[in-house]
């Protein structure tokens, strides 16, 4: 791996940061909570575990990562951020009139963003045809696609899950962002989100079950092989982690900040960065 | 894809199905880059020599239409030409939103193609049939629409989706023994318009099986006097206007004849062009009803529609006398 724990932490805040950031200068309404909740796993993945090139995003032999919870894409452009693909001026940009950063992804591999996305339950499909297509190639390359709990709804997720399973695509790793929540509010209430690890081990995948916000949990996670079967990272986690009066409150799916809340999230981001 | 009339007329008994798993064979002996798939229709999709030959090359994703087009556009990313077939309604409107993401969208360079469009699904009925297919695909931004008008010009279609960047919907009308329009292969360019016939009274503007029947009806015409052209709209998205421009300064009416619904389809493409024009002539549009209707031989579908020689030209002559 090519970061520390610490190193990875520290990260992780800085990303945190951006998100609140890029939330609040842009003085719209911005999908916050889910944002906060992949925030670790993907900072993580792109520090600790994806091959790229940052200066090249077109390298041919990258790992490729789809973002298939579009909505969330505050925290991707603030991973790319961390990862020098993306600036600060990039980023101020994020959902004015005619910017290339709306609040959802578009493809651009330019900035790194493989796929449009922003309707769910397309990602796995893509990720499923990406990665046979490396298996043809005999290339190296792998997978991700990060999804949500609540984007489990949609079948076609499980249409392609069967099909990762039947073509044993081993190099495929689908990260499940599971903090329990979906727009309209508690997934218990609505599609449950319990039993995750069981319907994806039935449908063929090695899964691995972790707690999202724990480092060294997600790194074992990236690390461990599995063999010929595509991998699951389930990820649980909170919704609007780190900040006390956005987590697993649903008014922050999507909604915008105030300068007083702002400045509550920040303060509260870095007591908990002093405390690392 | 070079074609004689002994080719022309052996294709024409084989159905548009079988010939266009017989052109994906050649094509794929050809370049390697071209992969088939669909949705566990390799068989209705006349693949089954692909499916033999290149047993690598064919992908079946299991009755899944929208993890088709998501597993094509993951392919299409990564250099692969890939070619979706399945049923006209499956291919289009169960997975719309993967092709409005991925080929629209993303413009992606994959190609679907529909099978057994319009009323040729005959006696399996409205859930099989494509009367909406055009309608929807026609919406899509940056998207290349193609209608062959026999087996002959659809495997030029094919070849020419092939070397079209950018994605491509291929839309199958007509069955086994369906007429043959193009007796040996001529030119053939997506966006620009066959013109088959030139007359001064009236135009006929027909895509996809209806060619044939507009060079009947023309025939039929001439016996009562009246000068009809022909123009064989084999690419219905981009629309070949300039085509347009040129007849309708000529014609005293404007026809159109489609193995689609009436609303969204060829009809519907001439008539936003047109409409905006000065000096126009009148538009008729002939096409299947706005209603589902109950289903039957192919034949009787298209008598149910009015499609065809005697009803379009009996309409033709009462509107021009």
């Amino acid at each position: 791996m090519a970061c520390s724990v610490s190193e990875l932490e520290q990260s992780i805040y800085r990303v945190k940061k951006s998100i609140l950031q890029t939330a609040y200068e842009c003085q719209k309404s911005a999908h916050i909570g889910g944002a906060l909740s992949m925030a670790d796993i993907l900072t993580v993945l792109y520090k600790g575990y994806l091959r790229f090139d940052r200066d090249n995003t077109r390298w041919e032999d990258r790992d490729r990562f789809i973002l298939s919870k579009g909505h969330c894409v505050l925290a991707y452009y603030a991973v790319l951020r961390e990862c020098g693909i993306l600036s600060d001026d990039m980023l101020a940009q994020f959902q004015k009139n005619g910017s290339s950063l709306g609040a959802h992804p578009t493809m651009n591999l330019e900035y790194g963003i493989e796929s449009s996305n922003g309707s769910l339950g397309q990602g796995v499909s893509m990720a499923v045809g990406i990665a046979k297509a490396g298996k043809i190639k005999n290339e190296a390359y792998r997978v991700y696609t990060l999804i949500g709990n609540g984007e489990c709804n949609e079948g076609s997720v499980w249409e392609a899950a069967m099909l990762a399973d039947q073509w044993t695509l081993d190099h495929l790793t689908i990260i499940l962002d599971n903090n329990g929540m979906q727009s309209d509010g508690a997934s218990e209430e609505i599609i449950s989100a319990s039993g995750m690890a069981q319907k994806w081990a039935a449908f063929g995948f090695d899964v691995r079950e972790i707690d999202g916000h724990n480092v060294p949990e997600i790194c074992r996670a990236f690390e461990e092989k599995t063999q010929g079967k595509p991998k699951i990272v389930i990820a649980n986690t909170v919704k609007g982690h780190g900040i006390s009066f956005m987590e697993n409150n649903n008014e922050w799916h999507h909604n915008r900040l105030t300068k007083k809340t702002y400045e509550q999230a920040c303060m509260e981001l870095e007591e908990s960065q002093r405390g690392l | 894809m070079d074609f004689n009339v002994k080719q022309a007329k052996q294709w024409s008994r084989l159905g548009p199905r079988a010939v266009y798993g017989m052109a994906m064979l050649e094509l794929m002996q050809k370049n390697e880059r071209v992969y088939a798939l669909s949705a566990d229709l390799g068989v209705s999709s006349g693949l089954q020599r692909v499916m033999k030959a290149y047993p690598q090359r064919y992908l079946n994703t299991g009755i899944a239409e929208q993890n088709l087009i998501g597993v094509s556009a993951g392919l299409a990313k990564e250099g692969f030409v890939p070619f979706a077939s399945s049923f006209a309604p499956f291919i289009t409107l169960r997975c719309a939103d993967q092709v409005r993401m991925n080929m629209g969208y993303m413009h992606l360079n994959m190609k679907t193609v529909a099978l057994g469009s319009g009323v040729s699904m005959s006696s399996l009925g409205n859930s099989h049939y494509g009367n909406e297919d055009l309608a929807f695909m026609r919406s899509i931004p940056g998207m290349t629409i193609l209608s062959p008008a026999d087996c002959g010009q659809l495997t030029q279609a094919v070849y020419a989706a092939t070397e079209w960047d950018g994605p491509v919907y291929i839309r199958l009308t007509g069955e086994p023994n369906m007429p043959i329009v193009y007796e040996e292969s001529g030119v053939y360019e997506i966006g620009r318009a066959n013109v088959l016939r030139k007359g001064k009274d009236v135009t006929l503007i027909a895509t996809g099986s209806m060619v044939a029947l507009a060079l009947e009806a023309a025939d039929t015409l001439k016996t009562k006097g009246i000068e009809a052209g022909v123009i064989d709209m084999h690419t219905l998205k981009p629309l070949d206007t300039g085509c347009l421009d040129d007849v309708c300064g000529l014609s005293k009416l404007l026809v159109t004849i489609e193995e689609h619904g009436k609303i969204g389809g060829l009809g519907s493409a001439v008539a936003e062009y047109v409409a905006q024009m000065d000096q126009r002539a009148p538009l008729l549009m002939f096409g299947i009803p706005d209603r589902y209707m109950k289903a039957g031989d192919y034949s009787y579908m298209l008598e149910q529609s009015g499609l065809t020689v005697e009803h379009i030209v009996s309409v033709v002559c009462d509107k021009l006398t």
